[in-house]
């Protein structure tokens, strides 16, 4: 658990070192504005000291061009740092083009991680090296934060929504996972650990899972246990949208909108299907609040990506 | 000292303090410089309420393992210290009392413009801390002093309703201070005492208290709607009810925000004030000292989505909010470069609220730039929710904002009480601060980095060292508070007068009595010249 040298912490993401040098810019930019400071106020202070034989004849009270000077100064170096910082969090949440999905669900107190084929672990998550990561955030009761210090990462698993991060492990070890948003007693004890493996070895412990169903596969028994099927079936009587091959596809909504259907999208249209009708259709559709948890509709979305023609691995 | 120059001055026979010995004629008083000193004495209660809280936070932190309290009594621990320290003790602070002693005094008016209303607030006041601490005797409260839903509306089991009671009760006596400087600062100013002759101290807490009538009805209505939730199980915030989580971050951060320069814009008044006198300059750049602060009121509205960089709110919120948390943050540059400029060429004589000052400046400097790490989107993702966090506004708010309010009460104390303290003890207190603050905060700011998440009861063992050393400082900084209750005490009842104007300063509060008289002059005063007409050639001026 003790990753820290001495007193530095490991960049193990694409991301770290990224926001590593953002860091370091900001460090010496302020620490040598600060020494300078410093420095001059000691110096008024020690030349300027009562009962010092110096001049101080024709003292400024303002100078039009030095009040300039320090106002637009300051204000051109923080917009600089204002573009590097936003440049590099749009990373985080950039298109996600083969990456590994990885579904996070939180819960007072620890992390449920899922991996595609199914393989749950709590409170671990073992990630392939050099592999970009596209992780899924979800929560079923307060707001949790899945922060991990190594990776330079956090993001707040909100309840009601998803919320999605993306990064690329860059360095075998292990390293600390913790909840950030405080969460309720054992907020300091929810957290874990994030193995980073050679891809050949996470290959074999993915496998090590067993005959355990896929995600996909719990996703298509959830979708008939739920009656989802008997609707949303092509055979079916009822007048409701095909979902096949609905990931990612653009939605025409009745109102004359167009959505994505992306994991937000099928989450809402499960557990408030009056939200975003689908143009041509009747909004008959009744809500899944209650009945559908949070790993079975993660499980759905699986299925329902898994069919399809460009499934996203 | 200049003051050994000034012949033994003795004390005015009658002055406000002796219009009436009895408890009643206190509880009653409508006059503002009673009402200072009953806020000055509810906040300092508050004050060390927050601090044992604090206390214990950090006796428990001395050890990575959770063993002196139990993980809810932590939680409440740091709760009851956040709700305590800011809304009991760093909002109503300098405004509450030095504000209400000084605006009027400042200004030449005899009054504030509704003195039964600044009672009133005061009653106000203790109610919402009645509230508050019989909720902290009924067992407490575990949400943090943020509040966040659903945990505060759905899953905490504790007082959270008489939490929320007290401090939305809280809340009103703000406005009604707010709203009575507004009305004096516009209505009750001296002849000849225009708008850029005023004070800066009068600037900050004009600007505060238009942040504060405005800000304070949003957070008021914040909490009721927690309550409404939380009783009345009505969906506004939980989305198993039909609400959103994120509603409630930004109706919060939306007053939670600009409240933090409710608490710094008067501390920089007073570090103002302080810094011109004992330099005996004219402060540097007036109108832009007066117009950053203007500026910091009203950016200091459209920053609040900073808090949510990881919320899960749009990417392209969180760009427009990074980008105007920078705007932000120039006129607080323009502050500190304006205050060193002071210095150039003065006269500097290091009393001890010069030290206050000077400290103030140096914290507040880099509470400033710590800030521009958390403005900067990527680095806040690593840093924000971790201990860096922590130490950047403890370092704007206790570095800061305490810093100037025992600075001001050290430089207004003669004044007040008409009573010198010993300046020796005072200058080693202000020391024993700056030493102890650092020494508390700096290693937090490492914490910080190595990714020690904040309200954490239990930590990695390797960051053991860290934290004992800022368990240290803490004890440092405790010892710094108590000293000036033992030499100011003392002040209370041996301290030699102080005649009318020891630190022979410039200002309308200087010419009059110390203490002064209830109708603050003797005659009307009439404004003449520009403020801080100081002058460093001649110093004893």
């Amino acid at each position: 658990m003790n990753e820290r040298a001495g007193w530095l912490l490991p960049a193990a993401s694409d991301v770290a070192h990224r926001v590593d040098h953002v860091l370091f810019a900001l460090f010496v930019v302020t620490g040598f504005t600060a020494i300078a400071i410093a420095f001059i106020v000691l110096v008024f202070c020690l030349r300027y000291r009562r009962g010092a034989k110096v001049d101080r004849s024709n003292a400024p009270a303002n100078k039009r061009w030095l009040e300039y000077t320090w106002t637009f100064t300051p204000l051109a170096i923080f917009l600089g740092f204002f573009a590097w910082g936003a440049v590099v969090y749009a990373g985080f949440y950039g298109r996600a083009r083969g990456a590994m999905p990885v579904f996070v669900v939180g819960k007072q107190w620890m992390w449920r991680l899922e991996h595609a084929n199914g393989r749950r672990e709590i409170d671990q998550l073992h990630l392939p090296l050099g592999q970009k990561v596209r992780l899924v955030l979800a929560t079923e009761d307060v707001i949790h934060s899945f922060y991990v210090p190594a990776f330079r990462i956090k993001q707040d698993a909100v309840p009601g929504r998803y919320t999605e991060l993306t990064f690329t492990p860059t360095r075998l070890g292990t390293y600390e996972l913790h909840c950030t948003e405080y969460c309720g007693t054992d907020h300091a004890r929810m957290g874990g650990r994030v193995f980073v493996m050679r891809p050949e070895d996470f290959a074999r412990w993915l496998a090590e899972g067993g005959t355990r169903p896929t995600m996909a596969a719990r996703g298509f028994e959830a979708f008939r246990r739920l009656g989802c099927s008997g609707c949303h079936d092509a055979r079916s009587t009822v007048h409701a949208p095909d979902l096949t091959g609905i990931y990612h596809r653009i939605v025409h909504l009745q109102d004359g909108r167009t959505v994505v259907a992306d994991e937000a999208y099928i989450r809402d249209s499960i557990l408030l299907p009056k939200r975003d009708v689908v143009a041509g259709f009747e909004p008959i559709m009744p809500s899944f609040e209650g009945q559908a948890s949070e790993a079975d509709i993660l499980d759905i979305i699986a299925w329902l990506k898994s069919t399809g023609p460009t499934e996203e691995k | 000292m200049s003051a050994a120059a000034i012949p033994v001055p003795t004390a005015p026979r009658e002055s406000f303090l002796t219009e009436g010995y009895t408890i009643a004629s206190w509880l009653t008083t409508r006059d503002h410089k009673r009402i200072a000193i009953l806020y000055a004495i509810a906040i300092t209660l508050f004050f060390f309420l927050g601090g044992a809280a604090a206390a214990l936070i950090r006796i428990e932190l001395v050890t990575p393992r959770g063993d002196l309290v139990t993980a809810d009594t932590y939680n409440k621990l740091f709760t009851i210290h956040g709700v305590v320290m800011v809304w009991f003790f760093l909002i109503p602070s300098i405004p509450a009392t030095l504000g209400n002693f000084l605006v009027p005094l400042m200004i030449g008016s005899r009054e504030v413009a509704f003195p039964r209303l600044n009672l009133l607030s005061w009653y106000i006041y203790v109610l919402g801390g009645i509230f508050t601490v019989a909720m902290l005797v009924a067992g407490g409260v575990d949400t943090g002093w943020t509040f966040y839903t659903p945990f505060s509306t759905m899953f905490s089991n504790t007082h959270v309703v008489w939490a929320a009671a007290g401090v939305f009760i809280v809340g009103f006596s703000s406005i009604l201070t707010g709203l009575n400087f507004i009305v004096t600062v516009h209505r009750m100013r001296a002849p000849g005492m225009t708008w850029f002759r005023l004070p800066l101290f009068v600037w900050a807490l004009y600007a505060t208290s238009l942040i504060l009538v405005l800000a304070t009805p949003v957070l008021a209505m914040t909490l009721t709607l927690i309550v409404i939730e939380r009783v009345l199980h009505i969906g506004i915030f939980d989305p198993a009810l039909g609400g959103d989580p994120l509603l409630f971050q930004h109706l919060f951060w939306f007053y939670s925000h600009p409240a933090v320069y409710i608490m710094v814009l008067p501390a920089m008044g007073v570090v103002s004030e302080m810094i011109t006198c004992f330099a005996r300059k004219r402060i540097f750049g007036y109108r832009f000292m007066a117009y950053a602060i203007l500026g910091i009121a009203a950016f200091g509205f459209l920053v609040w989505g900073h808090h949510m960089f990881v919320s899960g709110q749009s990417v392209y919120a969180g760009m427009v909010f990074s980008m105007l948390s920078m705007m932000v943050a120039v006129p607080s540059a323009i502050k500190v470069f304006n205050w060193t400029a002071t210095l150039y060429k003065g006269s500097i004589v290091f009393t001890a609220p010069m030290l206050y000052a000077l400290g103030f400046v140096g914290l507040f400097t880099i509470g400033g730039m710590t800030g521009i790490y958390l403005a900067t989107l990527a680095a806040d993702v690593h840093l924000t929710d971790t201990y860096f966090v922590i130490a950047h506004f403890h370092s704007i708010m206790v570095g800061g904002s305490v810093m100037a309010y025992l600075g001001g009460i050290h430089y207004w104390w003669p004044k007040i009480t008409g009573r010198r303290y010993s300046e020796a003890w005072g200058r080693v207190a202000a020391i024993v601060i700056f030493f102890g603050f650092n020494l508390t905060f700096f290693p937090q700011y490492l914490l910080g980095y190595l990714g020690m998440p904040r309200r954490y009861h239990e930590y990695a063992p390797d960051l053991q060292v860290l934290n004992v050393l800022s368990s240290g400082g803490a004890s440092i900084l405790a010892v710094g508070y108590l000293l000036p209750l033992l030499y100011l005490g003392w002040s209370l009842f041996k301290g030699p007068p102080a005649g009318p104007n020891p630190w022979n300063a410039k200002g309308l509060e200087w010419t009059t009595d110390s203490p002064p008289p209830k109708e603050n002059f003797r005659e009307p005063p009439l404004v003449t010249e520009p403020p801080y007409a100081y002058d460093p050639e001649h110093p004893e001026r």
